[in-house]
């Protein structure tokens, strides 16, 4: 039996504010857990050349639809066996991280800076501004996303750049509606009006004043439209008009194993799940981040 | 109200004039369409030919105001593929698809609302953070993986339903299913959220301190109040999972309008295509219009906006 002998500096000094916003942060097991998932997939797409223990685009056609390890005929030679062309299946998979965490976040990047501008102006500005945005974003809500999509990738030529591209000048709108009605929020406080009287330009309330305060919803909302553009890429992936091949998207992976699944369903249940992953990991940062930044906004 | 209703059908037909504006052009941006048309393999004088046989060597607004103006009649002009008039290929393919969109409407009332109520009534219980915690997972899953999980299930495994096609209710059950799960987190919530207010205020507590059961109280009371905004929100949602279906009859080979769309994108049908984007932002249009007049009648602040 030992006696404590000395007191705990950390339990009798008033904690700082830092030191409670870490102890939140590390008692926050949804934002952990997120975390934890985007880092390791993060980890496997930055070290893939060194984890992958075949080349991904490498075909072996005496060695098609091998089982994973866990089944009958499995071999440690593919842990996660072939695709319908021979193709180690663990490699692809690795190798697939990389590309949906760039499209993920070239989307979140693009949509996030058409979104916010318009946002920001629209709730800024007011009066007329305001109306033509709101037209905007309610014109672009009226497009079937998906269907104006795959048409644009069908016509300009499906490739990883234009998914991106064509992804991200869609999913613009949640930033727009959410960036709006928090600058509108925050343009009615006094600060604001003290930048005003101190001659502030314009631009320097949005850049210093506005921005810095709405940074908290924008974080949240680039974590869902991540979330958001990776699965919508996987759709068109799916659909034939994604990322094309021989790239290891895994929307593709899941396309390609959509005819073998029936003998193999293998094939589509391991892209499947690190598709899973990834979107549930980046959720669960955004609902973390929410949860830890804005108090108000927990339900 | 007439004049709120006059504004917004005025806003709503522009919203529609602009959409049908943008998706021309991007049709006629993004591409070639005569080169699509002759295909990959044809000379330079057979695309100069297709081009001038679809007048697509018209000025670009002489092109759209041509389509418009017959469009207004209905007329959407002639499939390249098929040879015959769009409208009427597009409205035979149209029940499935509506079908589809309200029944997996109604699937996911009928689980959400439930859900929500419970969630509402024992605030932080085991089943509200299960519902909780099922819409975090059901909203990280890709549709289409999804439907094809239940067609290995439901289709091979357990032999209880066709594994794809286009037939009887069966055929709908899965995709279905898969169509509404991505609307049930955001009816639960409201429901949920909805259902506390409401049993937060006055109202109830008078009606339980008449000695009320507690069945009349939630379901003739509060529920009937609680459930207002759910009514816009589905509306808004049944026009996203209208456009959204293409994924879902894709999966499924169900053939309803996505699945027109998604072929006549591979066969580069355009006619075809732009009519459908015409025709499910109108569904969309119409029916978000729908629900904002339903919430200016049920909520007079509103109007005066």
């Amino acid at each position: 039996m030992t006696v404590e002998t000395y007191v705990d500096l950390a339990n009798v000094l008033p904690s700082s504010a830092g030191s409670v916003f870490r102890r939140r942060v590390l008692g926050h097991t949804t934002f952990l857990v997120g975390a934890g998932i985007l880092v390791v997939i993060v980890g496997v797409a930055l070290l893939a050349p060194l984890l992958a223990p075949h080349d991904p685009y490498a075909q072996d056609l005496s060695q098609r639809l091998v089982p994973p390890l866990w089944d009958d005929g499995g071999s440690w030679t593919h842990p996660l066996g072939t695709d319908q062309l021979g193709r180690d299946y663990l490699s692809r998979l690795i190798y697939g991280s990389r590309i949906s965490l760039l499209v993920g976040f070239s989307i979140m990047i693009l949509s996030g800076i058409i979104g916010t501008s318009l946002g920001v102006i629209a709730g800024y500005f007011g009066g007329r501004i305001d109306l033509v945005i709101n037209f905007i974003v309610t014109t672009r809500l009226a497009m079937p996303v998906i269907l104006v999509a795959l048409t644009v990738a069908a016509l300009a030529g499906s490739s990883l750049r234009n998914v991106i591209l064509v992804l991200g000048l869609l999913l613009w709108d949640r930033f727009a509606v959410v960036t709006r009605s928090a600058t509108l929020q925050i343009r009615a406080l006094d600060y604001v009006a003290a930048a005003q009287a101190v001659g502030c330009s314009t631009w320097r309330i949005v850049v210093s004043e506005i921005l810095p305060n709405v940074l908290n919803v924008i974080i949240i909302i680039a974590t869902i439209e991540m979330a958001n553009g990776i699965l919508l890429a996987a759709a068109l992936s799916f659909l034939g008009l994604g990322v094309p091949p021989p790239l290891p998207a895994w929307g593709a992976m899941i396309a390609d194993g959509k005819q073998y699944m029936f003998f193999s369903p293998w094939v589509i249940t391991i892209p499947g799940v690190a598709l899973f992953m990834l979107v549930l990991g980046i959720n669960l940062l955004g609902d973390g981040i929410r949860d830890l930044t804005a108090p108000e906004n927990r339900s | 109200m007439f004049v709120y209703f006059v504004k917004r059908s005025f806003v709503a037909l522009l919203v529609a004039i602009t959409v049908s504006i943008v998706s021309f052009l991007l049709l006629h941006l993004s591409g070639d369409l005569a080169q699509s048309l002759a295909g990959p393999s044809a000379s330079a004088a057979d695309v100069a030919q297709v081009r001038k046989a679809y007048g697509l060597d018209r000025p670009m607004a002489i092109q759209y105001l041509d389509w418009a103006g017959r469009a207004i009649h209905g007329d959407f002009g002639e499939s390249f593929f098929l040879k015959q008039p769009v409208f009427p290929i597009i409205a035979q393919r149209l029940p499935v698809t509506m079908t589809l969109g309200v029944s997996a409407l109604l699937i996911a009332l009928l689980v959400s609302i439930p859900l929500g109520i419970v969630a509402a009534l024992r605030p932080n219980s085991w089943i509200d953070r299960l519902a909780l915690t099922i819409s975090v997972f059901g909203q990280a899953l890709p549709s289409f993986w999804f439907g094809l999980l239940l067609m290995m299930l439901f289709g091979v495994t357990l032999r209880w339903l066709p594994v794809s096609g286009t037939g009887g209710w069966q055929y709908y059950v899965m995709p279905a299913i898969t169509l509404s799960y991505y609307s049930i987190p955001a009816f639960m919530r409201l429901t949920r959220a909805g259902m506390m207010e409401v049993l937060a205020s006055d109202y109830i507590r008078t009606a339980r301190a008449k000695g009320l059961r507690t069945m009349t109280v939630l379901f003739k009371h509060a529920l009937r109040n609680a459930i207002i905004p759910l009514v816009a929100v589905a509306a808004v949602q049944l026009g996203f999972a209208l456009g959204g279906s293409i994924v879902i009859e894709a999966v499924f080979s169900l053939h309803g309008v996505g699945y027109l769309g998604w072929e006549s994108i591979s066969r580069a049908d355009f006619p075809v295509v732009q009519a459908i984007v015409l025709i499910l932002a109108c569904f969309y249009i119409v029916l978000t219009l729908l629900a904002d007049l339903l919430n200016a009648f049920l909520d007079p602040r509103i109007r005066v906006r």
